[in-house]
């Protein structure tokens, strides 16, 4: 656990690591968004609408993805007070909180056409716009409590994160719990099952693969950034020490 | 003996959890009914809907069912579920994703005589995804299973 503690050691397989999912996320994605576009055929019922669905599944796991991972963070501030986790939670809180705003607006676009309406209070929709306010009290708590002092290691926000994550059940569950407007999920990984067309769905394994790796890929450049920025606020406080 | 502070937050942590997940079923069990987005037509026929609340009801538009009554701008459907059936009153311009044998969710309230008085329609979409050609194939397949025997 305590392996990647060290900043130096973890920057020397983030910095490779950042365009090994960079650029293949990039690929993978474009890959996945034209072939999604132009080259899989228009549902029989909703016509060329549903194409939105390339981008609203993957934007919908990351954002439940991202919440994961801020808890996954929160264990490790809580439990071994590793020194990075909690700035891993602060990487990955703005990423996530945008993937669930583009879920939100791609999903509210897409069901203006198919329901005729452009928002309701169902479960699922409701509990991923809870998700996204949660990732705005997430980074307004993580940024008031660094500015507070580093003797708290960000353990106030880990906690945040881990009682956040109750959401993420909810949100995946909404659907089969209660009657929504939101239909059922389309594929089980587990059970191997897919009600989408073949045809239809290999732009979605390749919009999934390549987002998930540009996810990544951000949140590793902002872990970077972030330990540049402290690095060089030691080194500005050490130079003004040195010259009194 | 005591054990590391390591474990001892580990097991804080995981107690934490557990209480938590527990508070989170209760509440969940708490609002079970009242967390759903529409009521079906076998609620309103075991007769747990009361007459002119506010609410919404959903379920599949019956086959050969929708019919304009009137004015040309009203509609009349029934929406079925597995066991039971409603009709619906509807003044509007239907959704184009509005068919029969697909999901539709109304908003307005039952009637007295039964019947269910929308201002609203949605459609509702299903978890399934194809091209026109096969879901025409599929289609030609059931019509053909419907006529065999």
């Amino acid at each position: 656990m305590h392996r990647f503690a060290n900043p130096a050691r973890f920057l020397r397989i983030a910095r490779p690591a950042t365009g090994w999912t960079l650029w293949p996320g990039l690929v993978l994605s474009l890959a996945g968004f034209i072939g999604g576009l132009f080259f899989v055929p228009a549902d029989y019922l909703q016509g060329d609408s549903f194409r939105i669905l390339y981008l609203h599944a993957p934007a919908a796991w990351l954002g439940m993805a991202g919440w994961s991972g801020l808890a996954i963070a929160g264990i490790a501030t809580l439990v071994w007070r590793h020194p990075l986790a909690a700035l891993a939670g602060r990487a990955v809180a703005p990423v996530g909180a945008l993937f669930a705003a583009i879920c939100l607006a791609s999903g509210s676009i897409w069901g203006r056409p198919t329901w005729g309406t452009w928002w309701e209070w169902d479960g699922r929709l409701t509990s991923m716009l809870v998700l996204f306010f949660l990732y705005l009290a997430y980074i307004a708590l993580a940024d008031a409590e660094r500015a507070r002092g580093p003797d708290s290691e960000g353990r106030i926000a880990a906690i945040f994160g881990l009682v956040g994550a109750v959401n993420l059940p909810i949100i995946h569950y909404s659907v089969i719990w209660w009657n929504t407007l939101h239909q059922g999920r389309s594929i089980s990984i587990v059970e191997g099952r897919s009600s989408i067309d073949p045809s239809m769905l290999w732009p979605l394994g390749l919009t999934f693969v390549g987002l998930t790796l540009l996810f990544v890929a951000i949140t590793l450049m902002r872990m970077r950034a972030d330990i540049a920025r402290i690095k060089l606020a030691m080194r500005l406080q050490r130079r003004a020490e040195a010259a009194r | 003996m005591t054990a590391a502070p390591k474990t001892q937050r580990l097991l804080l942590v995981i107690l934490a959890i557990a209480a938590l997940a527990g508070a989170a079923l209760l509440a969940l069990w708490g609002l079970q009914g009242r967390a759903a987005y529409f009521v079906t037509p076998s609620e309103i026929a075991a007769g747990r809907v009361e007459p002119g609340v506010p609410l919404r009801l959903g379920g599949m538009v019956s086959a050969g069912s929708i019919a304009p009554v009137g004015d040309g701008n009203s509609f009349r459907f029934r929406l079925e579920d597995e066991t039971a059936t409603t009709t619906v009153r509807y003044r509007g311009i239907l959704p184009d994703l509005f068919v029969e044998g697909s999901g539709a969710v109304a908003e307005g309230r039952l009637l007295a005589n039964g019947e269910f008085a929308a201002d609203r329609i949605l459609a509702k979409h299903d978890e399934n995804y194809m091209p026109p050609e096969l879901a025409e194939r599929a289609e030609r397949a059931t019509a053909e299973t419907v006529a065999a025997p």
